[in-house]
């Protein structure tokens, strides 16, 4: 690992400060970029499922700014549509949000700047956890001084999500109908840009192999164990997908 | 409970407890048990497969059993665009805009003109 220097100061030299609002505006340049835009086109598609089930634009709105996790939200507009229960429809989100946790503790080392990081700022900071500013940051701030780091994600994320409630709030009452085949293409967006981001963003062997047991077990375990299919993907196939990575790069140590 | 579901603000305080309580807490509950963790742990390592492996299992439920409109679109045409996409990207040297086009024009095309 690069950053090892880096972590062993971590502690004891003191960081700048007063750069935080430079790295706020460059963070919230690098949101004007490809993934914002496929972003905003999958919110696009989602907004055709919210017309066609009935939900208002203010609905919509507070969705995309509260949940701001598109998987959850489509979950969501399903419960709000099938008129299910206030406790199932959030054990339903719940479940499909998991994947939010293991993704902020993954985020959270990077993003702090050893002591110094206040608790209250990441809290705040891991609303904008969601599966684009989480690839972004995870490739783009190891690059960064530490005490970049929460500005410039700070403003990368606000600005995503800035600029994605606006367009979604346009396209909602622009747009009436669009036609299946191009609606089908914008709720694809979302799946097939995760994937290839997620093959980018994988810094070792060991991420992209728990990617490709996520794709095979992920269907499996919604079979087998509807419900709790998609934490039990997580922690099998990235478990088994840590070992094999370990065993691989110890066998090369020695 | 569902006596209130004719009632205006139904659908408000589903979205917030229903929808940003049952998001926003495994968020915060990352950043706290995150603690003290180093990125340059084993302990990091492995959270960052689980969640990898978590989130390529939400791409293929997405892919396989879709709501709404792409499930109508049947699943060889599904996976024709994924597999389109994954070539568009291989042919094009690890384009992320390549991958994406090539698998929207498989599935929107595909519709078009096959089904």
């Amino acid at each position: 690992m690069t950053n090892q220097n880096i972590e062993a100061a971590e502690d004891d030299d003191p960081s700048e400060f007063e750069g935080g609002a430079y790295w706020f505006r460059q963070g919230a340049i690098g949101a004007f970029c490809l993934p914002t835009l496929i972003l905003m086109m999958a919110f696009v598609g989602f907004t055709s499922l919210a017309r066609e089930v009935g939900l208002t634009l203010i609905e919509v709105l507070m969705m995309s700014l509260l949940m701001w996790a598109l998987p959850s939200i489509v979950v969501l507009t399903g419960a709000l549509s099938a008129g299910v229960g206030l406790i199932p429809a959030a054990i339903a989100v719940a479940l499909s949000a998991v994947r939010l946790m293991p993704m902020t503790v993954a985020l959270v080392p990077i993003l702090r700047d050893g002591k110094r990081t206040k608790l209250w700022h990441l809290l705040i900071a891991s609303h904008f956890v969601a599966v684009t500013a989480w690839v972004f940051a995870m490739r783009n701030l190891p690059d960064l001084p530490r005490a970049a780091r929460l500005p410039f994600f700070a403003g990368f994320g606000g600005t995503v999500h800035f600029v994605v409630l606006c367009s979604t709030a346009l396209f909602y009452m622009a747009l009436p109908v669009i036609p299946p085949p191009l609606a089908a293409g914008l709720v694809l967006l979302t799946p097939v840009y995760f994937m290839f981001s997620m093959y980018q963003a994988s810094r070792t062997g060991g991420d992209k192999l728990a990617l490709g047991l996520g794709l095979v077990l992920g269907p499996v375990f919604y079979l087998l164990f509807p419900g709790a299919d998609l934490l039990l993907t997580g922690f099998v196939g990235g478990t088994i997908a840590f070992v094999a990575w370990l065993f691989a790069t110890k066998r090369a140590e020695l | 409970m569902t006596a209130f579901a004719q009632e205006w603000w139904w659908p408000y305080v589903m979205i917030v407890v229903a929808g940003f309580l049952a998001t926003e807490c495994w968020r915060w509950l990352g950043v706290v048990a995150a603690g003290r963790l180093r990125e340059d742990s084993l302990l990091f390592a492995w959270v960052r497969a689980v969640a990898t492996a978590l989130i390529a299992g939400i791409i293929s439920r997405l892919i396989l059993f879709p709501d709404g409109v792409l499930g109508d679109a049947p699943i060889w045409l599904r996976l024709a665009a994924v597999i389109g996409g994954v070539i568009g990207y291989k042919l094009l040297n690890d384009r992320l805009m390549a991958g994406i086009v090539s698998a929207e024009v498989v599935l929107i095309g595909g519709w078009l003109f096959l089904l």
